[in-house]
């Protein structure tokens, strides 16, 4: 009796201890791996351990998840023009296709902590998926005659959701186009428009005067320029900050924190978990630059908030990988210079923020569009060809962008020199209009 | 969740609101349901074709230029079978009580030719027996629907123009007046 009193108890302490150790990792973040069932995707990976990110309701079912992916990539979706909206799978017509993969959910194709499944784009299902819909191309586009399901997707065809720069009627309207076209020149985005606010107490802690050189970077700053005063940033004296939170830019430059929010750079932040560190990212970094954090300071600089300086230097001061240190070899950074030079008329010259960080339009609720810096990195990233309408249609042809951006030896060399492949889709088009 | 129409319910309902406390057989036919439910999807379908995309569109004002990327377009507007389809999905976000969509048997886009073998047959018997409808039953992932198919017929030049010119049209003699496809409607049965 006395020995079966003995092993429950042993039982019922070491069930208590192991519920103990388990409930403390779903609570504590540094011991929530114990439920990861694997990594995720590399989009996510800043968030890998914040499980409600995505999994918002303990108790929601695929409904839950979807909510999750579209709470941070609808918008995305919508201004793609999306060629695979849920609702083009929701007649019950379609019920044999959800059956084999049920596109009324991103899951379906974006699986997540299945690594060993994932292609590139973060798609989990095998590259030849549009086969289950559109096995029949061949009767309707004898260009298609014989390809192979899984060349679909290859750069400067199709894509499954934005296919703005790659829709047929689009390829003809620019088929004929030069590689570089006449006026070769960057839209100028729109004014931020703010009423500055006016200071009672314009004192300032003793201790944070500025330096002589820091003070005249700041009295050249557009910052300066436009009247405001170091209590705008920094709060009054009885609430001085002296390093101003991303919150305090977003008061007036509320799109360009929101897309930051959105991106790799600020996606931490966005999230709640503190500024994005460099040591963190699956990127080749420079040593020297591990320690660093992103905010809006770490690229434009905490008192000049030079814009040039966060276009080129600021990103190449981080990024160590081949493409970006083959940058400044690029006619790319020559018309940079030459720009700031005065050589050539502004919006000539190409930076890193100029394809990474594009002057995109957005819209309001209202419908009201503007142009503004597109501060996350990763919206026209993936796949490359979102790239083609925002950023290279600026200066070149449709076709030449088509080709470049399918020529990965191009842009690991940053595009010195001419494309070497070509993407026959502008020529199929034709072929089909005649 | 999915919410079927129930035939035998609204029957019910019907009579329990009439006050008189028995299970009748009176209630919505299926077919007078989806009859309903037709005549309110044709009217506004005429009435865009007519009012908005052949008198302001290229046939005639030409202020407007009803086209697949329409959203691309500075002065796009949406194709009525585009119309047609919006409308569907935003019921479609609002009720599963019951769908629909357009077909044909010479889509312009062949995700639009039918596919279930009620679709077809459907379809089928509209284009061989102008003015009249389809009715029947069938089940599709599992749940049973009564799913009728209309005659969409060509009602302004606008229609027939364009499925005519269209280089993805598989005929280029429709006529005013000729069936050029169908709406399916499908209503799920408990």
């Amino acid at each position: 009796m006395m020995k079966k009193k003995i092993i429950w108890s042993l039982w019922a302490v070491s069930t208590t201890a192991l519920l103990g150790y388990l409930s403390m990792g779903l609570f504590a973040n540094e011991k929530k791996d114990l439920f990861l069932p694997g990594p995720v995707m590399h989009g996510h990976h800043q968030v890998e351990m914040q499980c409600s990110t995505c999994h918002t309701d303990p108790f929601g079912g695929g409904e839950v998840l979807q909510d999750a992916c579209t709470s941070c990539h609808a918008k995305e979706l919508k201004t793609a023009l999306d060629s695979h909206p849920k609702t083009k799978f929701t007649d019950p017509r379609n019920a044999d296709r959800l059956e084999l993969i049920d596109a009324r959910f991103c899951v379906a194709c974006h699986l997540e902590h299945q690594p060993e499944l994932m292609h590139p784009m973060g798609v989990s299902e095998p590259e030849d998926f549009c086969v289950h819909c559109h096995q029949d191309i061949g009767e309707e586009r004898e260009s298609h005659v014989g390809l192979e399901m899984t060349t679909c997707g290859n750069s400067g065809c199709h894509n499954f959701h934005d296919n703005k720069a790659l829709y047929e009627e689009f390829l003809l309207d620019h088929k004929d186009e030069p590689d570089l076209l006449p006026t070769a020149l960057l839209p100028t985005t729109d004014q931020i428009e703010v009423k500055i606010k006016t200071i009672n107490d314009q004192s300032i802690p003793n201790q944070f005067e500025l330096s002589d050189p820091d003070h005249k970077k700041w009295l050249a700053s557009d910052h300066a320029q436009a009247g405001m005063q170091c209590q705008h940033c920094h709060g009054e004296v009885a609430n001085w900050s002296s390093q101003p939170e991303i919150e305090v830019c977003a008061d007036c430059h509320k799109d360009e924190t929101d897309t930051f929010g959105l991106g790799m750079h600020g996606f931490p932040w966005k999230q709640g978990l503190g500024l994005a560190k460099v040591s963190d990212s699956f990127l080749p970094m420079h040593s020297d630059a591990v320690h660093k954090e992103v905010d809006c300071q770490s690229c434009h600089g905490s008192h000049d908030y030079d814009i040039q300086q966060a276009a080129v230097e600021s990103c190449l001061g981080c990024h160590d990988d081949t493409h970006s240190n083959n940058f400044k070899a690029s006619k790319h950074f020559q018309l940079f210079e030459a720009e700031l030079n005065k050589e050539v008329q502004v919006g000539s010259g190409v930076t890193c923020a100029t394809c990474h960080m594009p002057r995109m339009k957005i819209e309001n609720e209202f419908g009201q569009e503007k142009l503004i810096v597109n501060h996350n990195q990763s919206d026209v990233l993936q796949p490359n060809e979102k790239m083609i309408r925002p950023v290279c249609m600026n200066c070149h042809g449709l076709g030449f962008s088509i080709n470049a951006l399918a020529d990965e030896k191009l842009i690991k060399n940053n595009f010195q020199g001419a494309p070497s492949v070509h993407v026959e889709s502008i020529d199929w088009a034709v072929a089909r209009d005649k | 969740m999915l919410k079927k129409l129930s035939i035998a319910t609204t029957v019910i309902a019907a009579a329990a609101l009439s006050g008189c406390g028995e299970e009748g057989t009176a209630g919505i036919a299926p077919e007078v349901y989806t009859d309903s439910l037709f005549a309110v999807m044709k009217s506004d379908r005429t009435n865009y074709t007519k009012l908005i995309v052949q008198r302001l569109g290229p046939n005639k004002g030409d202020y407007i230029k009803p086209n697949e990327h329409w959203e691309d377009m500075e002065e796009g507007a949406p194709l009525p079978a585009q119309m047609f389809r919006y409308g569907a999905e935003g019921v479609a976000e609002m009720t599963d009580t019951f769908t629909y969509s357009l077909q044909s048997i010479w889509p312009v886009n062949k995700q639009n030719a039918p596919s279930t073998a009620m679709e077809k047959e459907g379809l089928k018997y509209i284009a061989d027996n102008p003015g009249e409808n389809f009715y029947g039953t069938e089940e599709l992932g599992g749940v049973k629907y009564f799913t009728a198919v209309y005659p969409d017929v060509a009602v302004s030049p606008a229609c027939t123009t364009c499925h005519n010119e269209h280089k993805d049209s598989p005929r280029d003699d429709f006529q005013l007046g000729e069936v050029m496809g169908g709406v399916v409607i499908r209503v799920p049965l408990s």
